[in-house]
């Protein structure tokens, strides 16, 4: 793995290097370059197995992490390319052409995060939210609160009550006076 | 194994010399010209456990075109877990499948151990290799019950279901749960095994062999199961990398890629188990390479009862689990389940909860981009089997 690395840190500058373990590794290359890295892991390095493409929002940076997860058969090692992408203009080229597969994980994040992925095929199809009109709903700002008051209303007959009361007035009014439950290590 | 197939990579293909018209490779679809009908198999079908529905456009009673539906099982999973502590995503987890739960449990706790940089007691881990692979010889015996199933042989999928019935007395004597289990945490188990469970397990794995027989003669040797499955959904290994097939399907085209002896974690590397593969590539070879794999589950927990010392700790300390931060940090951990890697990627920020966790299951690409692939050219009767013998389990999908 450090000749991989040693050999793609001469291809592009700036390469930052995470181990997590010994078969795990991540690193974090700018947007221009993912293609180029992709297509090299994938027919030079033997990364040939891409696991998954997925994407994590940081709202505080303003900003989205794209990882492509990779695995080489014969060094058995899993190589995660972690990508950011601005938060604004949420777009990212795709790279379908590279894994047949891809255009699922790029339909999946459009709609999940409302990340554009231009020329994807089929990536304006709905994946699992049929006929959704809200904003992407995994992207952090959305309030699954709000949106739950205003679609789902309280039906009658229906009663809430405070969790903590009620756990209080019916199941454990003694639980102060049990006896304290022991761990074997403890 | 190695059949001397004239089929050997290679699928059916279609005459396409009259209708319909090709262009580019591409069938000419008009539904108006009447020789075309648009049709669903699905959401409720024998083809998968689970919801999700295949739009057909047949030709007669051939497939022509096929897209996958899925969204009827989406239940918010990984939104869900963004506003939940970490202790508090082990009664979610193992809802992402039904047929085999714990490889979820496994993932996550692996996950947050590996962030968190917990060691698992010895004892604990070959609890937890137990676990699975008696989560995978329940799967198994799922998946054999369907794929007779779609060929019309219910009474082989109520021998196995009822087979399956008594793995799951044995979960509810280890973990308290048939179906859903929360048995793996952090730092280790729950619970230590009860006493006589390996004796109970030994009778089982004998009885459950003698089933397998019964199985092989009506099922494998049957003269219809060979004619329809051979031949059907032909993966050839280049398709293998380049559509991200895993386990027992990329096995049974000749890829050497089982994690748990390329990547081994719990107690795999003392255990002595060799790769099962078959260089076909067809439905009835993933059928012979899920067989064969049922019985070395079933050797491996034999091998585990053996080796797996009777006394030791089960968890390793952990802080108060309601205040649990983990230290900032991404990993992915993946296992082995009987459909393929089923992984977990999971960010922790340095909070109570994680940023993001992601599950990927290994029906995301064979129930979509490569079951539309193989659909076409075949037969609209064999769909269901052919949907089988790609192990789809559709809650892994959409989560």
């Amino acid at each position: 793995m450090k000749n991989i690395l040693k050999r793609l840190n001469e291809k592009i500058d700036d390469l930052v290097v995470v181990k997590q373990r010994d078969d795990l590794y991540f690193i974090k290359v700018k947007r221009e370059h993912t293609d180029f890295i992709l297509r090299y892991l994938k027919l030079d390095e033997n990364f040939k197995h891409l696991d998954f493409m997925q994407a994590v929002d940081y709202i505080e940076n303003n900003q989205f992490q794209l990882t492509y997860m990779l695995y080489n058969y014969e060094i058995k090692i899993n190589l995660g390319i972690n990508v950011m992408i601005d938060r604004e203009k949420a777009e990212m080229d795709s790279m379908h052409r590279i894994w047949p597969h891809l255009w699922q994980y790029q339909r999946e994040i459009h709609e999940m995060y409302g990340i554009n992925f231009p020329g994807s095929p089929r990536v304006d199809e709905s994946f699992v939210l049929e006929g959704w009109e809200e904003m992407p709903p995994m992207r952090r700002d959305f309030d699954t609160l709000e949106y739950s008051k205003r679609t789902f209303y309280p039906r009658p007959g229906r009663s809430t009550n405070d969790p903590k009361e009620y756990m209080k007035e019916k199941l454990y009014h003694d639980f102060a006076k049990s006896p304290k439950i022991r761990r074997d290590d403890e | 194994m190695n059949r001397d197939s004239e089929s050997k990579y290679k699928g059916f293909e279609a005459d396409r010399s009259k209708y319909p018209q090709m262009e580019k490779d591409k069938p000419v679809i008009d539904l108006e010209s009447q020789k075309f009908i648009k049709t669903w198999q699905g959401p409720q079908h024998p083809g998968v456990t689970g919801n999700m529905s295949v739009e057909l456009i047949i030709n007669g009673d051939e497939i022509v075109d096929a897209k996958t539906h899925v969204g009827y099982l989406h239940r918010g999973f990984e939104k869900l877990m963004e506003r939940r502590r970490y202790i508090q995503c082990f009664p979610i987890v193992c809802r992402i499948c039904v047929p085999e739960p714990d490889t979820n449990e496994y993932c996550v706790s692996a996950a947050m151990e590996d962030l968190a940089g917990i060691v698992v007691p010895e004892k604990a881990l070959w609890l937890r290799t137990l676990n699975l692979e008696m989560s995978r010889v329940g799967s198994f015996l799922m998946w054999l019950g369907g794929q007779a199933g779609s060929l019309g042989m219910g009474a082989i999928g109520q021998w196995t279901i009822g087979m399956r019935d008594f793995w799951l007395d044995l979960f509810e004597e280890m973990t308290g749960g048939r179906v859903y289990h929360m048995y793996m945490i952090p730092g280790g188990v729950r619970k230590d095994l009860p006493e006589g469970f390996r004796d109970r397990t030994r009778e089982l794995i004998v009885r459950t062999r003698a089933l397998l027989f019964d199985i092989e003669k009506t099922f494998f040797n049957n003269a219809i199961v060979k004619a329809r499955l051979k031949g059907l959904g032909v993966i050839s290994p280049e398709m293998v990398t380049e559509y991200g097939i895993v386990g027992p399907s990329a096995r049974a085209s000749g890829i050497e890629d089982d994690i748990r002896i390329n990547n081994p974690y719990g107690k795999y590397a003392e255990l002595d188990m060799k790769m099962i593969t078959s260089d076909v590539g067809d439905a009835y070879a993933r059928a012979e390479v899920r067989y064969q794999e049922l019985h070395q589950s079933l050797d491996l927990i034999s091998q585990i009862m053996d080796k797996m010392p009777e006394g030791g700790k089960i968890q390793a300390k952990l802080p108060n689990v309601l205040h649990w931060k983990i230290p900032a940090g991404q990993t992915y951990v993946k296992a082995e389940s009987t459909r393929g890697e089923h992984g977990f990627y999971m960010v922790s920020d340095g909070t109570k909860y994680p940023r993001r966790v992601f599950a990927r299951g290994a029906s995301y690409t064979h129930a979509i981009s490569v079951l539309e692939k193989l659909a076409v050219n075949i037969s609209i009767s064999d769909l269901a089997a052919l949907m089988v013998s790609l192990h789809t389990c559709p809650p892994e999908i959409e989560r």
